[in-house]
């Protein structure tokens, strides 16, 4: 999946003549490429072109006529529609949801990464224990924490009132004031995990003998942080900041598991699902989906030219 | 109580013997433990052998499930329980049992064979009635000085606070009133019992959409302004399971349910309040009278099925009398066969079956949405859910009312 690029050396073909043997390169190249390219074609842009294509007609589950074209009315729907209020508030709802789990996860799968790329003892334990939540799947993770965050049954309000960090149990789920903000701790318990793993990595290729040196001119902790670490982590972070957001932006599971169809905690996604599996409406859902998929294109578009920003400096 | 045999077991034997038909049932209180439960008798007497699969508990999600089914004209499946909403939006798809079943069909109500025949076609058989009605704890009311169950919604309110509030002393888990309030079918069915027993109409009347008025709003905020003062603050996610499990618990004095929790809270392993119930109708807004919400599930044949013929004979099993009476007598489910209710044992076993409770006037959901069905009832309840969550009535009621009015048309 990840694209970095590798800067092209300046002296490609075009200033040279290509050679008989280049020629004969490229075409195994592209026979190579061959089979990717068609699965490619198969998973992806058909069924991107098949919804595209569906978003023009009528398409419905249940009609007994066959579906027609009926041109830009589903996305007239989708803009000034009595659905139209419905759905940007979901889009806002989802792009909430990502600023906040992807900076929390980024800040805090940061500091962890950095503590177990120290040196101590029992890393390889505490690297492997980390990422217990990641390994759980999400309808269950979701399913337990709603367990948890019960209003009259849950561990949390049981704790958090015996402590006294707590007047009397909150409905956490149910109120629409602490929501949101239940959904995202979830996502950011089993999700940090997964980031400070990407930052690990990245950490490990930095090379030692820079902080060596550092070491030796006098910088700081602080410095050789700003100084080394972050800039030749910047790849990593921003492949795991992409990785993040296109995962949080197409949020389905946690978000359905703890509040079903609720109208004001709709994400993009589920809203997408109760078109499409709850009304039968395929046409319309699948307008939605285009709009869903353009949204998320913005976000690619400005990742991809920032990454080429920081790429050419 | 075992499973009844099936009649004329050696006839169907032979005609359909070793073939295999696949079973969209139940997943709510005791629904699954009877499915299997006659399904395993069923095939031990025929030799058809009957796969039960429990539908999703939230029925909006089982029609979605059915209707990706059909619209891909699967095989997938023989037979389905559908809610007595969906024949008019399913008919196309569906078997029709008329020449088979005609016959039979006539020992059950009236009022839901005429539901679930469409365009002269039987496509449905009825299985088992429901209908909302209040649960409620005969020992509390005794011990805070009440001498029967509250007949208007403010009442219920009054004594569901005090009851509570005596009892969180002693019990910081205890509620006054339950109901289904998550935003999915339920509360659409939940929702209409609260605006009909007001006089605030069936949400779509006479072809018109008609939520939008003042009976309705009044009656919503009541609730709104109740939410998590005289309920749990999550009552707004609830389903029935929720609900029946604070019920016999003995965690709430009020309940509103379907019949089936009756057996669930008359059961001494799981019950704590067994001997300490009651139910009666709901209650009413100022100048209303009680209604409940009809609910029901009939038996369908998938009209792509490839062994039709067998699923035909489940579904003659299925809704035959001794099968009906075996359901409400371990189930509490009420049986669409009139004739069930005068018999000593059912009217031992399904106590609410007297008049007073059985014979309260039904409110029916919009079903001349037809295929829109579910996204019409999505609308509802997605707009109450709102209201109960805060936003007032006056606000939430214009929008639904012309996402509903949009539907019709």
């Amino acid at each position: 999946m990840s694209t970095v690029s590798t800067p092209i050396p300046p002296t490609t073909s075009r200033f040279r003549r290509s050679t008989k043997l280049q020629r004969r390169q490229t075409r195994l190249a592209w026979l190579l490429l061959l089979p990717s390219l068609l699965v490619v074609l198969l998973v992806a842009i058909y069924p991107l072109g098949k919804t595209i294509y569906q978003s023009f007609t009528n398409e419905d589950f249940l009609a007994l006529e066959p579906s027609r074209w009926i041109g830009l009315e589903n996305y007239r729907n989708l803009l000034t529609g009595p659905d139209s209020a419905v759905f940007r508030s979901a889009v806002w709802e989802t792009i909430k949801f990502t600023l906040i789990t992807v900076g929390f996860e980024f800040v805090l799968g940061l500091i962890i990464a950095l503590v177990v790329n120290s040196s101590f003892k029992g890393r390889g334990v505490m690297r492997a224990v980390m990422l217990v939540p990641w390994a759980i799947p999400t309808v269950v993770a979701a399913q337990m924490w709603k367990w948890m965050l019960d209003e009259k049954f849950g561990v949390i309000n049981d704790a958090g009132t015996r402590l006294h960090v707590l007047s009397h149990p909150q409905a956490w789920i149910s109120q629409p004031s602490t929501a949101l903000a239940a959904v995202c701790a979830v996502d950011i318990w089993k999700t940090t995990p997964f980031v400070a793993l990407l930052l690990l990595a990245g950490l490990q290729v930095i090379p030692q003998d820079l902080y060596e040196a550092a070491e030796v001119d006098g910088a700081s902790q602080l410095q050789q942080f700003w100084k080394i670490t972050l800039p030749l982590l910047a790849p990593a972070i921003l492949v795991t900041l992409i990785f993040r957001t296109l995962d949080a932006l197409r949020v389905f599971d946690v978000f359905y598991v703890f509040f079903g169809n609720a109208a004001n905690t709709q994400t993009m996604a589920i809203y997408n699902q109760s078109i499409i599996v709850g009304d039968g409406k395929v046409g319309y859902g699948a307008a939605v989906s285009v709009a869903i998929f353009l949204i998320i294109a913005l976000f690619v578009v400005i990742y991809v030219s920032f990454m080429r920003v920081t790429a050419d400096d | 109580m075992k499973a009844p045999a099936v009649p004329n077991a050696k006839a169907i034997k032979a005609k359909y013997g070793g073939q295999s038909i696949t079973f969209i049932g139940d997943s709510v209180g005791g629904g699954h433990v009877r499915d299997v439960a006659l399904a395993t008798r069923f095939s031990k007497d025929t030799g058809i052998t009957v796969k039960v699969n429990p539908h999703p508990a939230a029925s909006d999600a089982s029609y979605s499930q059915l209707a990706r089914s059909f619209a891909t004209h699967s095989s997938s499946f023989d037979v389905a329980m559908i809610d007595v909403v969906w024949p008019g939006a399913f008919a196309p798809f569906l078997a029709d049992l008329k020449p088979k079943l005609g016959s039979t069909a006539k020992m059950h109500s009236a009022g839901i064979i005429k539901n679930d025949t469409v365009g002269g076609h039987l496509v449905a058989m009825p299985w088992f009635g429901d209908f909302g009605m209040l649960y409620y704890r005969t020992d509390l009311l005794k011990k805070y000085g009440y001498n029967a169950p509250p007949t208007t919604w403010s009442d219920l309110f009054q004594m569901a606070k005090k009851i509570q509030d005596g009892e969180q002393s002693s019990n910081q888990n205890f509620s006054g009133f339950v109901f289904q309030g998550n935003a999915y079918e339920g509360l659409t069915c939940n929702a209409l019992e609260w605006i009909a027993s007001s006089g605030g109409g069936n949400f779509i009347d006479n072809g018109k959409a008609t939520i939008n008025n003042s009976k309705a709003a009044a009656v919503l905020d009541l609730f709104r302004k109740n939410i998590g003062v005289t309920t749990p603050r999550s009552v707004t996610s609830y389903t029935e399971g929720e609900t029946h499990t604070a019920f016999i618990t003995g965690n709430a004095a009020f309940m509103r349910n379907w019949p089936y929790a009756y057996s669930l809270a008359a059961d001494p392993k799981q019950s704590k309040v067994v001997g300490k119930f009651s139910v009666a109708p709901l209650p009413h807004g100022p100048g209303g009278h009680s209604v409940a919400t009809v609910g029901g599930w009939q038996l369908a044949v998938n009209k792509y099925s490839k062994h039709q013929d067998a699923a035909i004979e489940f579904v003659r099993y299925m809704t035959s009398k001794p099968v009906e009476k075996f359901d409400t007598i371990t189930n509490s489910n009420v049986p669409t066969i009139p004739a069930l209710a005068n018999d000593p044992q059912v009217k031992k076993a399904a106590p609410y079956l007297k008049p007073a409770t059985a014979n309260v006037p039904r409110a029916t959901r919009p079903s001349q949405l037809g295929a829109k069905y579910n996204e019409g009832s999505k609308d509802i309840y997605q707009g109450i859910s709102e209201i109960l969550n805060g936003k007032s009535a006056s606000s939430v009621l214009p929008g639904i009312q012309s996402k509903l009015q949009a539907l019709i048309k």
